[in-house]
């Protein structure tokens, strides 16, 4: 089976400081892939470039999407190929309903796909299915996007988004970041509701606390711009003991 | 950074949607201004002596007055004597004819715009008065009206079909002598529309009257008188587009509003004229007076704009707050881009007790467009306990683009509370790559970001008004679901 998702010597950029020095990845369909990683080893930096935030200069290397090359697209079309980025800072909109954006997002999908668009009624169906599941008051729809919602609120919305909008591959930026135990329960259940054979995620932590919920495939350790380290989900549990340290001295590279 | 400024770019490009002409014969006065020009104009018109004397008082005081400097818009001297004072569609007979009578190319101008009248006839239940130029050419649901007693007319039908009230609530709100501008329209006013709502009744539908300016060269001079008998309710609307010219065309018009006591006027404005080109070329100059009084107790008054076009926009509908527990409202969103201006805001007079007055404003300022707010919250000796809040904000897109914010206040009596909040942002790259990241084009996320900061004024206008105020903010309806 050929890769969803195949990287080849990334480089990038910000503000013209290297940040990420040659990264390779090959993720399949159905494949869970932890991207873990020090603070300050570009884990978020390789999150944006993925869903292409354009304050990111790709210097060199390729990024290839189920035979696209994912470079050459803007956010909005890479959306609509199936990638979603769960935000580590999802971003505050004031005035537009929160309802209203994700309507407008997955029309904008279904458009893409050729698909009719949904019906206010099929839409509030679905949504509320959704939110269930993900343990979110409905008030929640109507208020303004991210606007005054609590750090956990900010979390599940994210989730409910890709449970709407049923992304081909998931990007997940830290998104146990700030959230007690057993509001990431609830973050896990509903990632793992999405899990299929046809879908891959990528789940960027610094912690392996998350990967106790969400069980990976496959685990990568990001330092200083590089992958140093790959291996099963026995490698997040060295982490967890040993720290990162270790790895780091053992690649050459301090933080 | 630079790809989205670009798409940004090609947004604010778009090219103005209503830029064209219609070819009609039109019967206009050659230009100047002089006394023999204003006795034309009330001669055509089958004026009453009343109001020609009135005009002539207004010329005269023009005459004595300087053009005003005090607004931060600029632009060249106007030649009032290049421009014509008078032009109307020429037809066989004379007056408003009935819509199956109303020339193809005028109706086809108004489905251009997407003001389809027999449609809008048949459906919505909106009455149109539509004004072409300066001649009403077409009156809707005028006998539905009539059942209730409300008159709802053109400006000179008013004054032939009901010259007393006319003769008694014309010009005191504001007077003729009020400002230059004011008093120039006093003098040549052309049409406009005339609402009578009786004791009482509550108008059971919108009224809605859409200007176009056409002719090249004429300057086009409205006049709107709207009175809310005792305990009455009226909900009017005011839409604005016109076609592309290269040179700067001058609109002043004069806008009145009388509440009695109890009665509630709602007037809402949507100005798309041609705003100029890119470079700064052409686009009209309106210079307007809107002003509402509150004259019984709880009356209401309640002005909402969204200002998208125009070269140059001058306008600060007021409220005179006379009765007691009576209050002003002004909701209004200002658009301005390539090299827009506009001056805006309002006034708030606080005469009467418990008086309350609420100004929400927004400006949005993109490319060189430069947007003022200019406000004055007044509160007059005798006003115990009035209150006022105003909330003034401000969004730039853009690094060349201007906001600025000036509000004066006034209070003479201790009692009052006044509160002033303002707030100047940008939008913001995170904002953008967060909606485009969700399948949205930053056009699409452009709007839905503008939209959102405007919300709270688009809410207040009626469903109708609403829907062209979002299309001409290049925005879907929000909130659509729930």
């Amino acid at each position: 089976m050929t890769a969803m998702l195949t990287i080849r010597d990334l480089h990038v950029a910000v503000d013209g400081k290297p940040i990420l020095k040659g990264i390779d990845l090959a993720v399949k369909a159905g494949e869970v892939h932890a991207i873990m990683g020090p603070n300050g080893s570009g884990k978020s930096t390789f999150a944006h470039v993925l869903a292409g935030r354009e304050q990111y200069e790709v210097t060199g290397g390729s990024i290839d999407f189920d035979g696209q090359d994912l470079l050459a697209l803007p956010p909005e079309q890479r959306a609509r190929a199936g990638v979603f980025l769960a935000f580590q800072y999802p971003v505050e909109i004031p005035g537009v309903s929160n309802v209203y954006l994700l309507k407008t997002a997955l029309n904008a999908l279904r458009r893409h796909r050729g698909e009719a668009e949904l019906d206010a009624m099929d839409f509030l169906t679905l949504v509320k299915q959704r939110m269930a599941l993900m343990q979110i008051d409905e008030d929640l729809l109507y208020r303004s996007v991210n606007t005054g919602f609590s750090g956990g609120e900010k979390k599940r919305n994210e989730i409910l988004q890709m449970l709407m909008l049923e992304p081909r591959l998931a990007i997940l930026d830290e998104t146990d970041s700030g959230l007690d135990i057993d509001a990431l329960q609830v973050v896990a259940d509903g990632v793992n509701s999405l899990r299929s054979s046809e879908r891959a995620f990528l789940v960027v932590t610094h912690y392996q606390r998350l990967l106790n919920y969400i069980k990976p495939d496959y685990v990568h350790v990001l330092a200083g711009g590089r992958m140093v380290r790959s291996g099963g989900p026995e490698l997040a549990q060295q982490l967890e003991q040993r720290g990162y340290g270790w790895l780091q001295e053992a690649a050459g590279t301090t933080p | 950074m630079t790809a989205s400024n670009t798409q940004i770019d090609r947004l604010l490009n778009r090219e103005y949607p209503a830029g064209f002409v219609t070819d009609i014969d039109a019967d206009s006065v050659p230009p100047g201004l002089s006394e023999d020009v204003i006795r034309l104009i009330s001669a055509r018109k089958q004026e009453p002596e009343f109001l020609l004397d009135w005009r002539l008082q207004a010329y005269h005081h023009w005459q004595t007055m300087p053009v005003p400097q005090w607004s931060s818009v600029h632009y060249p001297p106007i030649d009032f004597n290049a421009l014509s004072y008078y032009s109307s569609p020429k037809s066989r007979k004379p007056g408003p004819a009935s819509l199956g009578e109303v020339d193809p190319k005028l109706l086809e101008t108004y489905a251009k715009l997407g003001i389809p009248l027999a449609e809008q006839e048949m459906l919505a239940g909106v009455a149109v008065d539509a004004v072409f130029d300066s001649v009403s050419v077409a009156t809707t649901f005028k006998d539905k009206l009539a059942e209730y007693g409300i008159i709802f007319c053109s400006f000179s039908e008013a004054v032939r079909e009901h010259p007393d009230l006319v003769r008694q609530y014309l010009g005191t709100v504001v007077p003729p002598t009020d400002n230059f501008y004011a008093s120039l329209n006093s003098a040549v006013f052309s049409d406009g529309s005339f609402v009578y709502v009786p004791k009482g009744v509550r108008c059971p539908m919108e009224l809605s009257t859409y200007f176009r300016i056409n002719a090249a060269n004429t300057g086009q001079f409205e006049r709107t008188l709207i009175i809310a008998d005792e305990g009455s309710y009226v909900s009017y609307l005011e839409g604005c587009t016109a076609p592309m010219r290269d040179e700067n065309q001058l609109h002043a018009a004069v806008v009145e509003l009388v509440a009695l006591k109890d009665a509630q006027i709602k007037y809402s404005t949507v100005q798309n004229w041609y705003p100029g080109d890119e470079q700064g070329r052409g686009g009209i100059y309106n210079f307007v007076t809107k002003r509402g009084a509150c004259r019984g107790d709880n009356a209401h008054i309640s002005w909402t704009q969204v200002e998208t076009g125009s070269a140059i926009t001058w306008k600060y509908p007021s409220v005179l707050l006379e009765g007691d527990h009576s209050v002003g409202e002004f909701y209004s969103v200002a658009l301005t881009s390539n090299f827009q201006q506009a001056d805006t805001g309002t006034k708030m007079i606080h005469i009467g007790k418990h008086t309350r007055s609420t100004i929400i404003s927004k400006g949005i300022s993109a490319r060189h467009g430069q947007n003022a707010y200019r406000g004055l919250v007044k509160v007059l000796k005798g006003a115990d306990g009035a209150r006022n809040y105003t909330q003034c904000d401000s969004l730039l897109i853009g690094d060349r683009c201007g906001a600025h914010t000036f509000p004066y206040i006034e209070v003479k009596n201790p009692t009052a509370r006044v509160e002033h909040e303002a707030s100047t942002s940008r939008i913001g790259e995170d904002q953008l790559f967060y909606c485009r990241s969700r399948g949205l084009s930053a056009e699409d996320a452009v709007t839905l970001i503008v939209n959102g900061f405007c919300k709270q004024v688009l809410n207040e206008l009626p469903m109708e008004f609403a829907v062209e105020a979002q299309k001409l903010l290049g925005v879907n309806l929000e909130g659509a679901v729930g």
